[in-house]
């Protein structure tokens, strides 16, 4: 079977599950009026023994009212909890809407195993024509035909990511069955997150930026949905709008880069822009900061958007809201790196424009270390892990500024494994502990929840950067390239080290936080505390080995492995590959430096340690000790624990700011200009229509009146004879009688 | 003692039409215009009759057509005699020189 001319399917297997969902399932769920019964602000569902507890709830929600709450289950919950549970529609969910994302997963798989097989590594699949040509000029004036094909390209780059996409996709599905078992809307979230999965699946395998940018409003418009899926509460509706609001800041920028692109280079298919810009018809702009740059910008401003990129990341802390399983695949593993796919996808453009190129890096490296600096001191978990999925997106943006695509994909690749575990272990938490997700509160759930314990230790010794594990592979080599490559610096490598140091900590607190220790819950939570289903665990399994296994995939060439080991950069090397030999200058620096890459190795392991040694004395050993740094160090602390302030900088500058004082200039504007144009053009009508008055009333009616009124002049004499006297008309016929008999008579 | 003629005849017929015609429009009462019309009518009679005498035996159209005129004159005066009656319930008066609806 030829897989690779299928791979049109791949798409829409969950788009068949979010259709099926999406159109039916509301007739089909046997209590929706339940979806709107429940208070706002509390989202209450029940696990195996009946016991409430509120799901998701917000960091900021009162904590005593909280496990008040933990107890206010009734009777008509209890009973609208057991026909929920075993509803056959549940079945039917549970079985189609994760098996379509495998059939996905099983169709990628083959048809990237018959891509391997090929000895040219590209395969396109143009269904038809969608957007059909219309002719333009192009910026030099030659005459192109716009079109956009309904085409489908599969070759290395979107083969991992249809890959992870449909991999964790699925596996988080999985997860989602055991975590959304007891709450309403199932079908909707199940269709929402099927439907998320087939945007973000065109995203991935369009072959033109064109329907890449469907996917990516699609997945934007799930993102929306998901993030405000418990829209009884304003927060979380709120995050949603945000979400959706921020990106589509982002988007502008996206679209005026794809029409830039469309008038400079007058394609928008993958394969004729790289084939354009390879010419040799542009050079790279080393010089100055040339049209290439500004479209390589753009693109960029589009993908600061979606992969939540200084200035527009503000959004992704918020989109926690959503429930985790939905952090864990659009907010962590798949939707947020579309923008560092598609700044890679775009590589050969940014391999012609290097000063864009330094403005990525420099706003991934920013970006890495404020969102860890940040992510330090706050004490929702799932806040932590917002924080430091944007600080290892900024990772991947400072790879792919510095020109190393092919790390930036693979940690992709890696964070995906390691955060989608992190995130679902983090719910898996939020799951026992009755909805609790403040930190403050947790503590010495080792034992309790073992295999939630030793996945996410596995996953944090991870993103740690411990040798051995997926995070360490990928974050070194991005750490080796920021300092080695032609387009980084001591400074980016500075940086990322300390954003290294950083994630180390700030993840190390997490688990010691919540994992060890004595217990800070209250009794009543502490005594529900039980290990998720088995639907939750084996995901977590399975990442976790996921995660062990993954960053074998890209060892350092140092290391001398066998070829499979860093078969990844040769597996993307034929997508990044540039017109001029690039590759021939890194590689004779890389050999030069042996000794070095050795040492900076050293350094950041040793660094990772640090980090995680003074998170186990701080958090764990001495557990007082924070609480005095906080009082000397008040004003860092407080700046940090409420993110710099950012929010409340972007409500005075752009809501507040630009939104009402924009308001107000605009308001102005409307009443001066506007309306004194519409009240203008009334006045005008106005005294039009009162010359046209007069010029009326006096010409045109006083000729009509002067004309009856001569004709009645003229009809007095007449007059005079109709006396309407019978006698008379008679005498008047007599006379005329006589008058001819007369002359006749006289003739 | 001279013979009458249709001289004579010819005479009356002129004097009743003259009187006919007078009364018509001077007099104001409806009752005698239609009687002055009756005049007229047998000034109209005489002078068929005359002309039909003076013509001889043979000549009787003139004598049968006075009999139409006769019967005409009657039921003319039947229809003017009805909507006098019609006139009078509306306008409660008889007088030509009060009926001047037609002016204008």
């Amino acid at each position: 079977m030829n897989f690779l001319d299928l791979i049109w399917l791949i798409p829409l297997f969950p788009l068949c599950g979010a259709a099926l969902m999406l159109l039916v399932g509301k007739k089909l769920d046997p209590q929706p009026a339940s979806d709107v019964a429940v208070a706002p602000g509390v989202e209450p569902i029940y696990d195996e023994h009946g016991h409430g507890h509120s799901h998701d709830h917000g960091h900021h929600h009162d904590h005593d009212h909280e496990h008040d709450h933990g107890h206010t289950h009734d009777h008509s919950h209890d009973a609208g909890h057991g026909h929920h549970h075993h509803s056959p529609l549940k079945f039917l969910v549970n079985i189609i809407c994760p098996g379509m994302i495998l059939l996905s997963f099983l169709l990628s798989a083959g048809a990237v195993w018959q891509l391997s097989n090929q000895a040219n590594r590209v395969h396109q699949v143009i269904q038809f024509t969608w957007l059909a040509g219309l002719p333009f000029h192009m910026a030099n004036g030659q005459l192109s035909t716009f079109q956009a094909d309904w085409g489908f390209l599969l070759d290395p780059l979107s083969s991992v990511m249809i890959l992870v996409v449909t991999g964790i996709g699925f596996l988080i599905h999985v997860y989602s069955t055991g975590y959304m078992a007891h709450d309403n809307g199932y079908y909707r979230f199940f269709g929402y997150l099927n439907l998320f999965v087939f945007f973000m699946l065109m995203l991935v395998l369009a072959n033109n930026y064109a329907l890449l940018f469907v996917g990516w409003e699609g997945v934007g418009l799930c993102s929306y949905l998901l993030i405000g899926f418990y829209f009884q509460k304003k927060s979380a509706g709120d995050a949603g709008k945000k979400a959706f609001i921020v990106n589509r800041v982002g988007d502008a920028g996206f679209v005026l880069g794809m029409l830039l692109m469309l008038s400079v280079l007058g394609t928008v298919r993958f394969t004729d822009v790289a084939a354009v810009l390879h010419s040799g018809q542009f050079t790279a702009e080393t010089a100055g900061f040339g049209v290439l740059s500004a479209m390589a910008l753009l693109l960029f401003i589009g993908a600061t958007g979606k992969s939540a990129q200084i200035p527009l990341y503000v959004w992704l802390p918020d989109a926690m809201e959503g429930p985790t399983p939905v952090s864990a695949l659009i907010h962590a593993a798949t939707m947020v790196t579309a923008g560092v796919y598609m700044v890679a996808r775009s590589a050969p453009l940014f391999q012609l424009t290097p000063s864009t190129s330094a403005i990525v890096a420099t706003i991934g490296a920013l970006t890495a270390i404020f969102a860890a600096s940040i992510a330090l001191v706050q004490n929702d978990i799932k806040r932590v892990l917002a924080y430091s999925t944007v600080s290892q997106l900024g990772y991947m943006f400072l790879a792919l500024g510095v020109g190393a695509y092919w790390v930036a994909i693979f940690h992709l690749f890696t964070h995906a494994f390691f955060k989608a575990l992190l995130f679902l272990g983090s719910g898996s938490v939020i799951h026992a502990m009755s909805g609790e997700q403040d930190m403050r509160y947790m503590g010495g759930l080792k034992s309790k929840i073992p295999i939630t314990h030793w996945t996410m230790w596995v996953g944090s010794v991870a993103i740690a950067g411990i040798p051995g594990l997926a995070g360490f592979f990928s974050k070194d080599e991005i750490l080796w390239q920021a300092y080695s490559s032609p387009l980084g610096s001591t400074l980016l490598w500075a940086m990322g080290l300390a954003t290294a140091a950083m994630t180390a900590f700030y993840m190390w607190r997490l688990m010691n936080m919540t994992f060890y220790g004595k217990s800070r819950a209250t009794p009543e939570v502490l005594a529900h505390v039980h290990e998720s289903p088995r639907s939750m665990t084996v995901p977590l399994t399975v990442l976790a080995i996921g995660t062990v296994l993954a960053g074998w995939l890209g060892t350092p060439k140092l290391w001398k492995l066998p070829e499979f080991f860093h078969g990844f950069e040769g597996w993307l090397a034929p997508v990044f590959a540039s017109a001029a030999g690039e590759g021939v200058h890194a590689a004779a620096k890389e050999a030069a430096s042996e000794g070095l890459e050795w040492g900076l190795m050293g350094l950041s392991v040793l660094i990772a340690i640090i980090g995680i040694s003074l998170a186990r004395y701080l958090y764990f050993i001495k557990p007082e000790i924070p609480d005095r740094i906080h009082a000397r160090m008040g004003p860092i602390h407080k700046l940090l624990y409420n993110k710099w302030y950012v929010d409340e900088l972007y409500d005075f500058l752009f809501v507040n700011g630009l939104g009402k004082g924009g308001g107000r200039v605009c308001s102005s504007f409307d009443k001066n200009v506007v309306d004194g144009g519409v009240n203008g053009a009334g006045w005008l009508t106005r005294f039009s229509a009162k010359v046209s008055m007069w010029w009326d009333t006096w010409i045109v009616d006083g000729f009509v009146r002067f004309s009856s009124f001569s004709v009645k002049m003229l009809s007095y004499p007449v007059c005079i004879l109709e006396t309407g006297r019978v006698q008379f008309y008679a005498l008047v016929v007599v006379v005329g009688v006589l008058a001819f008999f007369g002359y006749y008579v006289t003739r | 003692m001279h013979p009458v003629t249709t001289v004579h005849y010819l005479a009356l017929s002129a004097a009743l039409l003259l009187i006919g015609t007078v009364g018509v429009l001077t007099r104001r009462n409806i009752v005698v215009i239609l009687m002055s019309i009756e005049l007229i009518l047998n000034a109209v009679n005489i002078n068929l009759v005359a002309f039909s005498h003076a013509f001889g035996p043979d000549h009787v159209q003139g004598q049968i057509f006075a009999i139409f005129v006769i019967t005409d004159a009657v039921a003319e005066a039947a229809v003017g005699l009805g909507i006098l009656i019609a006139l009078f319930r509306n306008k409660e008066t008889v007088l030509a020189d009060e009926i001047d609806l037609l002016k204008w």
